[in-house]
């Protein structure tokens, strides 16, 4: 009979290898469902893993496409991650990211048609500022109230989705569009826009900030006391509050933080990648960042990885649906089994699994 | 301006769906399982009982077929979360991404595709008669059933020994494991139960309600299912009227989108999602600290052998 024992400690080495085999669980449970839809398996899989960056027909216009993909997610799921350590749950990044992006586009739109360089700075603040702002109602009503965060912070995605109709049908409608839907062009005016910084590379400034993002949750969680307290909340919420922890103030930290980082990103995509407030300009990287923390094991560097590791996924699905005709959901349900595997390996780091033999009680 | 006759009848109809995934979510979380992936099974309930309702034309095929559906995706659910022993807030999540991928990818070519139309479960005679004919007797024999359902949920909680066996595991597992009641076996079938609900609400909205498959489509229906339970108190009779108030909600907004009166539609059409926050925060504010009758060991992970 098998039986799980618990371990003392989480296994180190099965912390670090968990990903990598539920990546590798992934690949195949993935071509098995390629092979359902009449697709050849190990061809989708090479060309959704591998042709991106290897194949010399693609890689000049999938490599930049990685930074481009790969930055909103990281800077979402840093952010997402600190909470998650907490035992605080912000799944409404993709509302935060709507708000952010709503909140900075309309900032730089406020004073168009000026070129100063001051308004992309202004832009980046206006969209930290709306993130943390959308992400605030959770947190505020979750400390003020105890009303439930995940409830609240998803339902507000729906929220935010009605707002962003109304902005780019109505009050950041191009004026000058003759009444079609959508903002202006904010990555084609200079002033507004987050140009590719070096030529070819898909560097914008949004993956410079991702990196920074990175470089600051690794320094805060490793060195710095509020980086203690916030795993010592996950881990003993108890504990932490002998040890005068302030429980209302990690919410409204994590959530903010989180909030922040996500309307960043949201504002980065619309003024570079994206060009443009439109009426389903987000895509839905608020909830892959979910997946993308999980991956990264919820740390930092790992996040990293993760990020591109997913990112890859994006660009090789779209490559895949060109070159097989496999259905773009196809890649979305692929993405959310890759979290299923790792939440299902992860018994193998905090547990021991026995064969046992089958006792009979006396 | 608004007729009261069709609103009611279409209020009914538009609750349905989030009725029966919420009395689902209850039973499983009476068990001590908080379940998040309640859209994802919505969703792959909706997909599954439309794909059959195309393919073979049988209403009653496609319920069975959504109830499957997301029977499947609640036991692999039931599989991490009890067996594996995975995170329940986590994994919930990853039932909800995966179900609205797996359902889109399910549901290519579907869209626009024709279904039969659902019969009445009186005839034409009684559902004819003024007020009362369309209000009460005339629909398809889904929505009563969705309110037998909730007798059925407040009968055998109450007052049964299966429903005490299940309030037990829920409240304390360890106590309920050392009187020798299998814990696992009592959640993983509450976690079924829940799928099947939640499956019947998604075939009804794309079979019934709707009558077409377009993706996305719960639009957080789930999630308004599942902030049901907390407003319920957990309670089966507060969930059918929570549900018919956010029913209630949902379509007096649409009527008065197409009414043009001066509230601005951006407002509308998220008053659905904002009246549940707002009654969530009442909720929570007027009984704080008691827990508001919610489960002891809910969303705990229970492990027996240690």
């Amino acid at each position: 009979m098998i039986t799980l024992e618990k371990r003392e400690a989480p296994s180190r080495f099965w912390g670090v290898a968990t990903p990598f085999v539920a990546v590798l669980l992934t690949m195949i449970a993935g071509a098995v469902m390629f092979a359902a839809l009449g697709k050849d398996p190990i061809a989708a899989i090479r060309i959704i893993f591998w042709d991106p960056i290897f194949s010399e027909q693609f890689a000049s216009y999938s490599r930049p496409q990685l930074l481009v993909k790969a930055a909103p997610l990281i800077l979402i799921a840093v952010g997402l991650s600190l909470g998650f350590r907490a035992g605080i749950w912000n799944i409404g990044a993709e509302g935060q990211y709507i708000i952010g992006a709503l909140c900075g586009a309309a900032f730089g739109l406020a004073f168009y048609p000026s070129e100063s360089v001051l308004i992309f700075p202004g832009m980046v603040l206006a969209g930290l500022f709306g993130g943390w702002l959308w992400a605030m109602i959770p947190g505020v009503l979750k400390t003020r109230f105890g009303t439930n965060e995940i409830l609240v912070s998803l339902l507000l995605v729906y929220v935010a989705e009605a707002v962003l109709a109304s902005a780019a049908t109505n009050w950041l409608r191009n004026p000058d569009a003759m009444g079609f839907p959508g903002s202006r062009n904010l990555a084609r005016h200079p002033g507004t826009d987050n140009p590719e910084l070096i030529a070819g590379t898909g560097m914008h400034w949004g993956v410079v900030a991702a990196m920074i993002a990175v470089i600051a949750a690794y320094v805060v969680l490793n060195r710095h006391v509020v980086g203690y307290q916030i795993r010592l909340s996950g881990q003993a919420p108890r504990a932490a509050r002998f040890a005068g922890v302030n429980a209302s103030r990690m919410v409204l930290l994590c959530l903010g933080v989180s909030g922040a980082l996500a309307g960043a990103a949201g504002l980065f995509e619309v003024s570079g990648p994206g060009g443009q407030i439109s009426i389903d300009f987000n895509v839905g990287y608020g909830f892959t960042a979910i997946i993308v923390a999980f991956l990264g094991r919820l740390n930092p560097i790992g996040i990293l990885f993760a990020g591109l590791l997913m990112a890859l996924t994006y660009i090789g699905g779209e490559l895949a649906q060109l070159m097989l005709g496999i259905p773009a959901p196809a890649i979305q349900a692929f993405q959310g089994m890759l979290l299923f595997f790792l939440l299902a390996l992860d018994v193998l780091s905090t547990y021991r699994i026995r064969l046992t033999a089958r006792r009979v009680a006396a | 301006m608004i007729d009261p006759v069709t609103l009611a009848v279409a209020l009914i109809v538009a609750s349905t769906p989030i009725l029966f995934a919420a009395i689902g979510e209850l039973v499983v979380e009476k068990s001590g399982v908080l379940n998040l992936g309640v859209e994802g099974m919505m969703v792959i309930g909706a997909v599954t009982g439309f794909i059959v309702a195309v393919e073979t034309g049988s209403t009653l095929l496609a319920m069975v077929a959504g109830m499957l559906g997301s029977m499947v995706l609640a036991a692999i659910f039931g599989f991490l979360v009890l067996i594996l022993l995975a995170n329940q807030v986590a994994t919930g999540l990853a039932l909800t991404l995966f179900g609205l991928g797996l359902a889109a990818l399910l549901g290519v070519g579907y869209p626009g595709q024709p279904v039969p139309v659902p019969l009445d479960l009186f005839p034409p005679p009684i559902s004819e008669w003024p007020v009362v004919g369309p209000v009460v007797f005339g629909h398809p024999p889904m929505i009563y059933l969705s309110i037998a359902l909730v007798v059925l949920v407040w009968f055998v909680l109450g007052h049964t020994r299966a429903g005490l066996v299940v309030r037990a595991v829920g409240e304390s597992h360890d106590a309920a494991h050392a009187l020798g009641y299998k814990v696992v076996r009592v959640r993983f079938l509450a976690i079924l139960f829940g799928g099947a609900c939640a499956g019947l609400g998604g075939a009804f909205l794309s079979v019934m309600r709707v009558q077409n498959w377009i993706e996305g489509m719960t639009a957080g229906a789930g999630w308004i299912a599942l902030a049901l339970v907390v407003f319920a108190s957990w309670k089966p009779w507060r969930v059918l009227f929570g549900a018919y108030l956010f029913g209630g909600i949902s379509v007096l907004q649409l009527r008065l989108q197409v009414a043009e009166v001066g509230v601005p539609v951006t407002l509308l059409s998220a008053s659905p999602y904002l009246m549940t926050i707002l009654v969530l925060v009442l909720i929570s504010s007027s009984r704080v600290r008691t827990h508001q009758g919610a489960p002891a060991d809910l969303g705990k992970v229970f492990h027996a052998g240690r």
